[in-house]
């Protein structure tokens, strides 16, 4: 196979090269999934996400069962997390450029508990695609009253809500005329430190999500949809905002694991 | 389309990406105690690529015990209130990959075991986010004993123990990929997918 380039802005490839890589990728998943096992989560070593090329492990995770402290997690409180955070749309004077949108969901282990009182971090690009980063210098506009940081307490039934603006795609270098399909960073906690995870949410129908190396780097499509929120019209309000819901599942506790090994 | 009703199948992981700075960092994120703490200890190093290059653009978070081995439970890593040990501290690397925690060196959780921190590392490249431990080079016994080290091919154990500088700091370097790749760990009930290996 030829070496492929790692140099994250080079652009070297055309949109049509990286579709069949992920398409041969897809395939050889879909052959093997009956005897492999589904895939879940995305996979580390992804080569049409060229950034992976040099940055994923080469060797089998090495199994570790877990110690205490694994299976607990840092708590945080109010004095952490301002109830306010969670509106993007109130950080300046003003209002800020884009269709104000709610997103609402719960936070729930892999045994369906609600995981209460723990924080969630959000961050996005603008309604023009630019984040607020000073690494990005793409040609689309800062807007002064957009920050585009957020963050909750999760609810005693694992709730959270979000007020924000909905992020524009935003194009990379990750191949010619590469662009990202438009997403919300999120990051999680669970009750166990195993739980831990940061993932991007995507908004429903996205033209580019066929073509987006970082989506398809999920090679199951079951486990592609985990990350897709739905327009819900029972949280968009008259006259204010449209709604999207998007249910978190993070991974089951290791605690559970560890009571089962012993009885 | 979304989850179908009644699926409690894990959501995927995906990269932080490159613009995490602005958002996941915050003020006293790598300071888990100040300075003048009387057992104030760095524990600091460099992340790597396949290449050997430093990575720029990754973001390191520790979880430990506390000094005595106390599982800390007391909320306050955000706004930290320069007295309540909380156990858990944040850091973005600098433009040459280097990131550096203030904390203290954490105690052994049961009698004999051997004292590590958590170490879990985010980048962009970085597909989801890997666990590994920092246990303490001085604990010779302990270490000799530990579970998961002696389940590590010998050739690879020295990744998992940080090295004592000079100065009494913990150094803890991380490579991805190499002759000295870094052992990641994966835990029973956490999917993890990392696609061809070795
Ligand atoms: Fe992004």
């Amino acid at each position: 196979m030829a070496e492929k380039p790692t140099d994250p802005d080079a652009a070297a490839a055309s949109q049509e090269e990286i579709d069949a890589e992920i398409a041969q990728i897809h395939r050889d998943y879909e052959s093997r999934k009956a005897t492999d096992g589904e895939e879940t989560s995305a996979r580390l070593n992804f080569p049409p996400y060229r950034s992976s090329l040099l940055r994923h492990p080469t060797k089998s995770l090495h199994h570790a069962d877990p110690e205490e402290i694994e299976l607990h997690s840092p708590a945080f409180g109010h004095q952490d997390v301002s109830p306010l955070e969670a509106d993007l749309t109130i950080q300046h004077h003003g209002e800020p450029i884009g269709e104000r949108i709610v997103v609402t969901g719960r936070v729930l282990d892999g045994d369906g508990r609600p995981v209460a009182n723990q924080l969630i971090e959000m961050w996005q690009a603008n309604a023009a695609g630019r984040y607020m980063h000073k690494r990005d210098q793409h040609p689309a506009p800062l807007d002064p009253n957009f920050t585009g940081v957020g963050r909750a307490l999760t609810g005693p039934n694992g709730e959270y809500t979000f007020t924000t603006i909905k992020p524009a795609p935003y194009p990379w270098k990750n191949h010619h005329n590469a662009w990202r399909s438009a997403h919300l960073h999120f990051s999680m906690f669970g009750t166990d430190f195993t739980q831990r995870i940061v993932t991007q949410m995507y908004f429903p129908g996205d033209p580019i999500f066929d073509l987006d190396p970082i989506y398809q780097s999920i090679t199951d499509p079951k486990a592609r949809d985990r990350l897709v929120a739905e327009y819900d019209h029972s949280v968009s309000q008259h006259e204010w905002n449209t709604g999207y819901r998007w249910d978190i599942v993070l991974s089951g506790s290791n605690r559970t694991w560890s009571e089962q090994e012993e009885h | 389309m979304a989850r179908t009703p009644g699926d409690l199948t894990p959501i995927p992981a995906q990269t932080v990406g490159p613009f995490f700075g602005f958002a996941l960092p915050y003020e006293g994120g790598p300071d888990l105690v100040d300075r003048s703490h009387p057992q104030a200890v760095r524990l600091h190093g460099t992340v790597y690529d396949g290449e050997g290059a430093p990575v720029p653009d990754a973001l390191i978070e520790i979880w430990q015990p506390d000094g005595e081995g106390r599982i800390p439970a007391e909320p306050g890593s955000l706004h930290r209130d320069g007295h309540t040990f909380t156990g858990w501290g944040r850091a973005a690397v600098d433009a040459v990959g280097h990131y550096s925690f203030t904390t203290v060196e954490p105690g052994p959780t049961a009698a004999g075991a051997a004292p590590f921190i958590l170490v879990t590392v985010f980048a962009r490249g970085l597909m989801d986010r890997l666990f590994t431990r920092a246990y303490l080079p001085e604990h010779t016994d302990a270490l000799a004993a530990d579970p998961l080290l002696a389940s590590v091919p010998e050739d690879r154990r020295h990744t998992l123990i940080a090295a004592r500088d000079d100065d009494g700091g913990l150094r803890f370097d991380i490579r991805f990929q190499g002759q000295d790749e870094t052992v990641f760990l994966s835990y029973p009930n956490t999917p993890q997918v990392t696609g061809p290996v070795d």
